[in-house]
């Protein structure tokens, strides 16, 4: 979260010095680069700079939009169905190395609670391994276990069990 | 490694702590089953008790109606002063096997005293005496006390009514509590108000302090909380999950289960998260540990052999032993006070029940008929086991004797209850 706010924050103002000539000026001294003609906003873009950028990680339209993994009853193999996902997260955790992921694995709510935290503990690290081995960092990702503490539905449904049981993918910001 | 905690984030952490000590939604309890054979007492009015703003033997008549193990008889209005050896022949006739006999004494600084005297009307005899002083406010604290008098001159076995039990109450998908209230389900009041869900609730053996998971991170994180002052300390915040807080018997250290070294473990640490150490290691998963209550076991939930199933193993660590053999998902072990049996889960043609060893024959007992049991936890004095299970399609408590006779529902309106935990005998 402070990452993206510290850089934000100062673009924003060396946006506001560039673009306002007050009537005083004050003290801090104008930034010579955001005052050159012809670049009145100054783009905010994180730190990476690489077609991808952050946006794509909210466009609906960007498979790096999707952050669940969805697991079988008592499996903790990444389905094949779900193969273009990881790569494409592991995609962009290489080209951004210093973006930090939180994966969070849940399970469905059948059984002992810390015996689930458990199972989904191994869902979070089944994905996290998946990105590794696809070339993203050690340092970059921590894989936790909510268990079966947040459900997305709560119905005694086998479609709501098979939603529950998943790891999901947080970026910095969202955690 | 633990994760650097900035300053917003300590902020945020304050904001979703509420220590709260407005009373909150009533805790009601309901009994569903009564024990075999119930012991006839009865617990007349205490002479002088108008003197009192509320009374006491109120609560002792409900104590020990609820405990399923007495049927109360009614004498009328008629008060058994103190001081006199009542007609035990005759209360004897009127059905009672035991009659307590009290009396309220106003004192000069304003407090009372109850001076009681239980008898055995068969046997013709005081079974024993005693008087308490108490401030005018203090009289459910009082009562429970008497009730736990009764409870054990009668029994053989200490009473629980001066108990408190903890356990979350998730009132909405962004409202969860960490409730303390007495074990008759009064005076609950909040130790924890949270968006974020909180399990695995542990009380500390001197009964001041819980540890217990706080999900407030967005992960798991061990928390130990002093519930007088409503401080708290991260117990262990390692990389990944952290859970399962389990007190050792001396109260100084905590069994815990940790990913940061790959899949869940157990380690043991001291209550202010320092000297980590690995406790044992499997290639499965190892989790729920429960020590026993001489310090000599850890007994804990494995699924090193392919299925979930309670094992043990000593405390400084060396061979875990397999304890459960019968049926493919056992959890959840909590060895009783007096060591010999051990309650737990365990699941058969997809019900998960509430079940009993007995640790030297290894036999067990299903000491429930519900499909969605959690949590046992025993009552400090081992006849009671509380749990959590589904009733009307919401959370609730329940409670059963270790016989399975005696049931009792706890629940909260228009909440689910969960994750109950019975605190020690008070010191």
């Amino acid at each position: 979260m402070k990452k993206l706010i510290i850089p934000a924050l100062l673009s924003l103002l060396l946006a506001a010095c560039g673009s306002t000539g007050g009537p005083e000026q004050t003290a801090a001294q104008v930034e010579d680069r955001t005052a050159a003609p012809g670049t009145g906003v100054a783009t905010v873009t994180t730190p990476s700079m690489n077609g991808s950028g952050i946006a794509a990680l909210t466009d609906p339209s960007n498979i790096l939009s999707k952050r669940s993994v969805l697991f079988d009853f008592d499996s903790f193999v990444i389905k094949s169905e779900f193969k273009p996902l990881v790569e494409a997260h592991a995609g962009f955790l290489v080209k951004n190395p210093q973006m930090r992921m939180l994966i969070q694995g849940n399970t469905d709510e059948r059984g002992s609670r810390e015996y689930n935290l458990a199972l989904g503990q191994k869902r979070a690290d089944s994905v996290r391994q998946a990105l590794t081995l696809l070339g993203a960092k050690e340092g970059q990702i921590e894989s936790v276990s909510l268990g079966e503490e947040k459900p997305r539905c709560a119905d005694q449904s086998e479609e709501c069990f098979a939603q529950n049981r998943r790891g999901d993918m947080l970026y910095s910001g969202e955690f | 490694m633990t994760r650097p905690v900035t300053a917003l984030r300590l902020l945020l952490a304050a904001l979703l702590v509420v220590v709260s000590w407005a009373a909150h939604a009533q805790l009601s309890i309901e009994i569903t089953g009564a024990g075999a054979a119930r012991f006839p007492v009865a617990i007349p009015v205490f002479e002088n008790e108008g003197a009192l703003p509320r009374a006491v033997s109120d609560v002792v008549r409900a104590d020990l109606e609820r405990s399923g193990l007495f049927s109360l008889i009614d004498l009328g209005l008629a008060a058994l002063p103190e001081r006199s050896v009542p007609d035990l022949p005759a209360l004897r006739a009127r059905g009672a096997d035991a009659v307590l006999a009290g009396s309220v004494v106003p004192q000069a600084d304003g407090r009372f005293e109850v001076r009681f005297r239980l008898f055995d009307t068969q046997k013709q005899v005081e079974l024993g005496a005693l008087a308490l002083r108490m401030a005018p406010a203090q009289n459910r604290a009082t009562g429970h006390r008497i009730a736990d008098f009764v409870y054990e001159k009668l029994t053989g076995q200490p009473g629980y009514f001066s108990t408190r039990i903890a356990y979350v109450v998730k009132s909405s998908n962004t409202r969860y509590e960490l409730q303390i209230a007495d074990a008759d389900g009064m005076n609950a009041q909040t130790a924890l108000a949270s968006r974020e869900p909180i399990i695995s609730p542990a009380w500390a053996p001197d009964g001041q302090r819980l540890a217990y998971v706080s999900f407030e991170a967005k992960k798991p994180v061990v928390y130990v909380h002093t519930l007088a002052t409503g401080q708290r300390q991260v117990a262990a915040n390692f990389k990944g999950s952290n859970s399962a807080p389990a007190w050792a018997p001396d109260g100084q250290r905590l069994a815990v289960v940790l990913t940061k070294d790959g899949q869940s473990q157990m380690y043991v640490l001291n209550a202010d998260g320092s000297g980590v150490q690995r406790l044992a290691s499997s290639s499965g998963i190892d989790t729920e540990p429960a020590w026993s209550a001489d310090g000599q076991w850890i007994y804990f939930t494995s699924d090193r052999g392919g299925s979930p199933q309670i094992y043990r193993i000593p405390s400084g660590g060396g061979a875990a032993q397999r304890v459960s053999f019968d049926g493919g998902y056992n959890v959840t072990p909590r060895p009783s006070p007096d060591g010999r049996s051990l309650a737990f889960v365990a699941r058969k043609e997809g019900r998960f029940q509430v079940a009993v060893m007995d640790l030297s024959s290894r036999q067990t007992t299903i000491l429930t008929d519900s499909a969605r049991d959690e949590s046992p936890s025993f009552a400090p004095n081992g006849r009671m086991i509380l749990y959590a299970t589904e009733s009307g399609g919401r959370g609730v408590l329940a409670a059963v004797s270790s016989d399975g006779r005696v049931k009792q529902r706890l629940s909260v309106q228009a909440a689910d209850v969960r994750e109950p935990s019975w605190g020690p005998l008070p010191k």
